[in-house]
């Protein structure tokens, strides 16, 4: 049998799907072991018991200056950074993409324009952004809308211009002016591709976000991971990332649901 | 005064002829079947008449209104392919007919049961009243056809254009979709324009088949010339007007 017919049964693939994490997850325990038995004051490969400790700490105690647990703050700021830079983003690239792909006026002025601004690095934006729009939370906010919303714009009008020619003449047939094409015709059927550019563009949310923390903040998970960078704790840095790493998949395991939920018709072509 | 008037229209992209001298004039209720060789342009004529193009030159004319410059309500379309809207049911795709007319594409309330009710009546009448809440990538191909051509009456269109619309379907369901359309020519008369790669097809349904080619060739350059109508057959009483003509002695009034 060839190898591109054979499949794993289902305990067989849950298995498959388990190794590579407990591969990475014994490959570390090990290199920790080994570190920890020639200088147990070794601070790179803190221990999966020490981390674990640290974690509970982290999550429960209160900082003593402040008086506030640090990493529930941190998360909040963080979240409140990243959603409303991906919800900015999003809400613009679907009107900017709607415009584009479904008015030949619009395509004409915006759409070379938006190319371009999707080629500028975003992160060599990053210190006139902070030199406009200063420290705080806006900086950080508006890098992640420029970094992320042109791409999602692109592919919006991009996805308008694939609706079937068909589809759209015979809305026309039916007297629907262009805002009832857009509404009623474009816009439902590009949303379930919102939620997929949403969950794509996450990512890229992330890096830019933790990357203008860690240029100039006071609060938030990239902020506090580089922070800690000086003290050389890895058991914190470790914490923190594998938090980030919790909250992007639980954001995107939202995002799918919400999308097989909303977009039904979708699925039942499938 | 003819329903539909074509005069001396001319249709030419980036200066190669498709359509040329093409005059045609069609009684309200005809059938028209358009047959011809892919590339021959019948396609071309079927987007003059929706008014998704405009003719290089000429005028045509639907029930004695101005030309159109872009599809409108007068005109009923069902394409090969991707004639419903897939994110809506199929009660919602007969209710479109009516909602998409308004000002922001959705009815209420009172008007919006009316639509729904309205609605069920045409699912009834086209046979799709038991899977009225299913999305149409659930329907088979003949079912989204009969579903395209619903949608498309309940606009009421003064002409409904159909452009391959049984291209796609296997045989048996052509057949079975032919029957649905002489049922419902046969229960309100309705002036038709159908593009088809079929023949037989044509003849069935058409009062009268329209053959599109060029009249004039040139060996050394093939796009030379523009197409336009070569044969117009009647094809009533199957393609045989011989009966017709001899009645035709006896009843002076025209048919």
């Amino acid at each position: 049998m060839r190898l591109i017919n054979r499949k794993p049964s289902r305990p067989v693939a849950l298995l498959l799907a388990a190794l590579p994490f407990v591969a990475v997850a014994i490959a570390y325990a090990i290199g920790s072991e080994m570190r920890l038995a020639v200088n147990p004051q070794d601070r790179l490969l803190p221990a999966p018991a020490t981390i674990l400790d640290t974690a509970i700490r982290l999550f429960t105690e209160a900082e003593r200056r402040s008086g506030r647990i640090l990493l529930w703050h941190d998360t909040g700021a963080s979240l409140f950074r990243l959603l409303s830079g991906v919800a900015i983003a999003a809400a613009l690239s679907l009107v900017l993409g709607v415009l584009i792909g479904l008015l030949p006026y619009m395509r004409r002025s915006l759409s070379d324009f938006v190319a371009v601004l999707s080629m500028v690095p975003p992160l060599a934006l990053l210190p006139i952004l902070f030199i406009i729009f200063g420290l705080g939370e806006v900086s950080k906010i508006v890098l992640i809308v420029i970094g992320t919303a042109p791409v999602m714009t692109r592919d919006m009008a991009q996805r308008v211009i694939e609706i079937p020619r068909e589809q759209i003449i015979k809305a026309q047939t039916l007297g629907a002016s262009s805002l009832v094409i857009a509404l009623r015709v474009v816009l439902p059927q590009i949303l379930p591709r919102l939620i997929s550019n949403v969950r794509l563009s996450l990512g890229t949310a992330w890096l830019f976000l933790i990357a203008a923390e860690a240029v100039a903040s006071e609060l938030g998970l990239g902020y506090r991971i580089f922070l800690v960078r000086r003290f050389l704790a890895m058991d914190i840095i470790l914490t923190y990332v594998i938090w980030i790493t919790l909250l992007a998949f639980l954001l995107d395991w939202m995002l799918r649901a919400l999308s097989r939920r909303a977009f039904r018709w979708a699925e039942a072509g499938l | 005064m003819s329903f539909v008037s074509v005069r001396d229209v001319w249709q030419s992209y980036g200066g190669r002829p498709i359509l040329e001298r093409v005059n045609l004039s069609v009684a309200e209720g005809e059938f028209i079947s358009i047959v011809g060789a892919s590339g021959c342009g019948k396609s071309t004529f079927l987007r003059l008449l929706l008014a998704e193009e405009q003719p290089t030159r000429g005028v045509i004319s639907v029930a004695g209104d101005m030309p159109a410059v872009e599809p409108d309500r007068a005109r009923g379309v069902v394409f090969q392919r991707y004639s419903v809207f897939p994110h809506l049911s199929v009660r919602d795709n007969i209710i479109a007919a009516e909602s998409f007319g308004t000002r922001l594409g959705w009815l209420w309330g009172a008007r919006l049961r009316a639509a729904r009710t309205r609605a069920d009546e045409t699912l009834g009448r086209i046979g799709l009243d038991h899977v009225a809440g299913h999305y149409p990538a659930a329907l088979s191909g003949g079912m989204q056809q009969r579903l395209a051509i619903g949608q498309a009456l309940t606009a009421r269109p003064r002409i409904l254009l159909l452009d391959e619309p049984f291209g796609a379907l296997d045989p048996g369901t052509r057949v079975q979709m032919h029957d649905f359309l002489s049922d419902l020519r046969a229960q309100s008369p309705m002036t038709i324009f159908m593009v088809t790669h079929d023949l037989a097809e044509g003849f069935k349904l058409g009062d009268r088949v329209l053959v599109f080619d060029k009249p004039r060739w040139d060996p050394h350059d093939p796009g030379a010339y523009g197409a336009t109508i070569t044969y117009d057959f009647d094809a009533r009483h199957g393609g045989i007007p011989y009966h017709h003509l001899r009645e035709k002695i006896h009843e002076p009034t025209h048919a």
